[in-house]
């Protein structure tokens, strides 16, 4: 008995030792330590880094973050949480004492909900004049939009050679699209929920043919609902898996993805977009209330839409940049569609109604 | 062991300092990562509401929506257990009682559901419950295909808990009840069931509480009419930011986890059987004729059942745009075909590896000493750390993962410390390692080593020849478990802000979230991989435990 329990004692000590050893955060770019630079002969002050939450898409090349290690002296911390949804829940829960300096990446259906909660402090970028105006949605002055995406249908071009393919969200209910179509659950996902945003704010609440008559009529002409983007795409999407269904939401900037990640070379895209009926997300950053390195966090605010970051965003992220001096890589300019007309909603009206919305559209569908 | 020797053993005991940190580690292990994040993230949930917290509580649960979520999580629950009990039992039997060539291996093999991820296998099972799929019945987004998956993702854990604990009842025990005349099914119901029920108590309190906490089944092949607590609590608390709504479930989930457990501790203590069995196995090659046919058949029908959604994952890992190829797998260690990974996912192999060693050697270590507690302390401690250990497995991961997120910055700033990640890993680890303890340290008797030590054997000559051969097999068991669930867990992960780069099945489901046909490729091999350690880790350990048994 006694030994047994000594040995196991040293097991658990031997794993809490280890706790200590390997360094508690990731460093992504340590090239550059002021402070340990014999170089530099007049130190510069604290802060020598900033902490960065962000969602789990994201990401950018080393030589970027680099190269803001390198302007600044300022290392980056990144903290990647789950979703955008689920990084809004981490810091509003953790607002007493915030785990960041800089959050990035909740987008204009979350933005209510961030300004409400006050996570944020004001600050304004000099790059603010070279963003495009349609992305400021925020007039307080503490969100500062990046990039955008936009989400829409996309089509296999391959199923609609001999017949014309949809052009309108309306198509989707007419008969000779039966049976085609696949959607994201909205209670359950962020396109989803994009897409019966733009549905609402497309067909409207009231009148004659509203966003409900739309999706009985989606419902009567047998739309597929999957619960999220990959179960949609590569479980029923019929360029991508061996699914049956041509038509399913997805984003603008899936065709050039399909290229850019194609197994083989290919010469155009296999897929398509219907630029009717798509919702703009807009993903912003901000620095954080309470931060315990503000400016380090104004900096890379500043950092993030500079030019440089912009134009390494649309390939690591797939999304477009929010600065309108960044040129966007030939695969975008080549394969994209964007929308000339997406939709927007104002996001004080998704943050009052989305949960009545979601509650009717499921009484709907089910 | 009744409550007379327990009380011997323990006021008899020499050295009463290492029984209290025994019994103090683990306690204050689960207080600190368990029990206070999870009370603080309530707390804080039920306060935000609009009213007082018991008004919340009364209002959230008065909506007839959240009372059809909490039936129909228990519902579902129940079912795919009695279900899972039922289809695993025959192939458990002849796990048990046939030893056949590559036993071992099938044995290792089922470890492996356990970590296939949901949104991998989700395709096989869309095919599998189409239409067109070997059951020639459409069952996709019906409440049967979530019953199915459940069935399929707990039917090994039954064969591997229950199948060890079988084989030691000698089938001269059955052999004489049949001599004397009763019939087989009457058989089983008096002599073997009620010889299992300890095992099949805990299997099923086990798979009740995997089932009664299942999310991507749930979410990716379920009906939309049917969300379950740990859905709802994810999409309140993530997708609505209704954080009191979500605490409120939150409660809900783990007071019917609490009653359920109560129940089963209750049952185990007054109902069952204490048989500690032979120590040798009583398994025998098939005997020719009616015995091979039905005892192949029976593990062809499981086995095929196991395996079908493992070979759809190798074809696409394997396949891509139609040709045979092993492009997926070389291009893996770079980063340039992965867009939204950030890292090249062969880093996501590493940091499994580094993260995995440490939650078994947290989930054994810890585990084990609660496994000593459960079998030497009084009745009252022991139900209590039983139950305790248990509620994990029954807690949404996102409570977890957000309590830990509130609780832990104090007096230790944790919240962005890897180390978070294994502790996560091993309370959903340690009541596997528990159960497959507690048996093996119940079969050392006192009797045994009271006999060893009139016999002249010093304490430490006891623990070398005869309970360190026994601890070691079940160490072994727990370190297996241990592992395929820190190395397939997807749930409390996703929730804990990582500083440390991706997991395996976080990097799965990120590539997974793109769009190009080398990602998904890339997803499929990273599963098969995963899928490769966790079936190796099992084999070795297992063939060192057999080793061990024999000393």
């Amino acid at each position: 008995m006694k030994h047994r329990i000594a040995t196991l004692t040293a097991i658990t000590l031997i794993a809490a030792a280890c706790s200590t050893g390997t360094g508690a955060t990731t460093t992504v770019s340590d090239t550059m330590d002021p402070s340990g630079s014999s170089t530099t002969t007049a130190p510069i002050p604290a802060p020598q880094k900033v902490v960065v939450m962000t969602h789990d898409s994201f990401a950018i090349s080393d030589a970027t973050l680099a190269a803001f290690t390198e302007q600044t002296g300022i290392k980056v911390e990144l903290l990647p949480s789950a979703d955008a949804g689920t990084m809004v829940s981490q810091a509003v829960l953790t607002k007493d004492n915030p785990l960041a300096d800089v959050i990035y990446g909740f987008d204009n259906t979350f933005l209510s909900r961030v300004l409400e909660e006050d996570l944020l402090v004001p600050y304004t970028s000099a790059n603010v004049e070279a963003l495009d105006p349609s992305l400021l949605l925020d007039t307080t002055g503490r969100a500062t939009p990046v990039d955008f995406s936009d989400v829409c249908l996309n089509i296999d071009k391959s199923a609609f050679v001999s017949t014309p393919p949809p052009t309108t969200l309306l198509d989707l209910t007419k008969p000779a699209y039966r049976s085609m179509t696949v959607v994201e659950n909205p209670t359950t996902s962020s396109p989803g929920l994009a897409f019966l945003l733009a549905t609402i704010e497309t067909f409207g609440e009231t009148g004659n043919y509203t966003w409900k008559d739309y999706w009985a009529g989606l419902v009567d002409n047998d739309v597929s609902i999957a619960a999220g983007w990959s179960e949609a795409y590569w479980g029923e999407f019929s360029a991508a898996s061996e699914g049956t269904r041509p038509i399913v939401v997805s984003y603008a900037s899936s065709p050039p993805a399909e290229v850019i990640f194609a197994s083989e070379p290919l010469d155009e895209a296999p897929t398509a977009v219907i630029t009717d009926g798509c919702f703009r997300q807009i993903e912003f950053v901000g620095v954080v209330n309470g931060a315990a390195r503000p400016t380090a966090g104004e900096a890379f605010v500043d950092f993030m839409t500079d030019v440089l970051f912009q134009e390494d965003i649309p390939l690591n992220m797939f999304v477009f940049p929010a600065n309108m001096d960044a040129t966007l890589p030939p695969e975008f300019v080549e394969f994209t569609t964007l929308p000339a007309d997406p939709v927007m909603m104002d996001q004080d009206r998704i943050a009052e109604n989305r949960e009545r919305w979601l509650d009717e559209w499921l009484e709907l569908v089910r | 062991m009744d409550a007379k020797t327990v009380r011997l053993v323990t006021v008899g005991h020499r050295n009463r300092t290492w029984t209290v940190a025994g019994l103090a580690i683990p306690a204050v292990f689960l207080g600190w990562f368990f029990i206070y994040p999870v009370t603080t993230i309530i707390v804080k949930g039920l306060s935000g509401g609009d009213g007082s917290p018991l008004e919340t509580i009364v209002s959230v649960l008065g909506r007839g929506s959240v009372r059809r979520i909490v039936w129909f999580t228990l519902w579902q629950a129940t079912v795919s257990t009695l279900l899972t009990l039922i289809v695993a039992l025959p192939a458990t039997w002849v796990m048990a009682h046939r030893t056949f060539r590559g036993k071992e291996t099938l044995r290792a093999l089922l470890l492996v559901p356990f970590v296939l991820p949901t949104v991998v296998v989700g395709a096989a099972f869309t095919f599998a419950l189409g239409p067109e799929g070997p059951l020639g019945v459409d069952l996709r987004r019906t409440v049967w295909a979530i019953l199915i998956a459940h069935v399929f993702y707990n039917v090994p854990i039954v064969i591997r808990t229950v199948g060890s604990f079988w084989e030691r009842i000698p089938e001269e025990l059955t052999h004489a009840a049949r001599t004397l005349g009763e019939s087989p099914l009457r058989t089983f119901l008096r002599v073997t069931l009620p010889l299992l029920r300890p095992a099949l108590a805990a299997a099923s309190a086990i798979v009740f509480l995997l089932t009664f906490t299942s999310f991507g089944v749930i979410l990716i092949l379920g009906d939309l009419g049917h969300s379950t607590l740990e859905v709802e609590i994810w999409r309140q608390a993530t997708g609505l930011l209704r954080f009191e709504v979500a605490a409120v479930l939150a409660l809900a989930q783990l007071t019917v986890v609490g009653v359920a457990l109560a129940f089963y501790t209750r049952y185990e203590r007054t109902k069952s059987v204490r048989f500690t069995g032979s120590r040798i196995s009583s398994a025998h090659p098939f005997a020719r004729g009616r015995d091979r046919r039905i005892g192949v058949g029976i593990l062809v029908v499981t086995v095929g059942g196991l395996i079908g959604p493992i070979l759809v994952l190798f074809r696409t890992a394997f396949r891509v745009d139609g040709a045979w190829t092993t492009d997926a797998f070389t291009s893996l260690s770079t980063r340039a075909s992965t867009a939204g990974l950030f890292v090249p996912p062969s880093e996501a192999l590493a940091n499994t590896a580094r993260f995995s060693t440490a939650a078994v050697v947290i989930a054994v270590g810890i585990g084990a000493m609660i496994a000593v507690v459960l079998t030497r302390a009084r009745p009252r401690v022991a139900t209590l750390f039983d139950t305790v250990v248990m509620l994990p497995l029954g807690t949404s991961a996102v409570t977890i993962g957000f309590g830990m997120l509130v609780a832990l910055d104090r007096p230790i700033d944790l919240r962005t410390s890897w180390i978070l990640l294994p502790i996560a890993h091993a309370l959903v680890a340690i009541p596997f390692v528990v159960r497959s303890m507690t048996p093996a340290l119940r079969s050392i008797s006192t009797d045994i080593r009271a006999a060893a030590a009139t016999l002249g054997a010093s304490p430490r000559e006891i623990w070398r020849r005869i309970e360190f051969p026994i601890v070691k097999g079940a160490v072994i068991i727990g370190a297996a478990f241990a592992t395929a669930i820190s190395v397939g867990e997807f749930g409390a992960t996703s929730f804990l802000v990582r500083p440390d780069r991706p997991t395996l099945p976080i990097a799965i489901f990120r590539l997974l979230g793109q769009p190009g046909s080398i990602n998904q490729a890339q997803a499929a091999a990273l599963a098969t991989i995963l899928v490769g350690i966790v079936a190796v880790v099992a084999f070795i350990l297992q063939r060192s435990g057999d080793r061990g048994e024999q000393l």
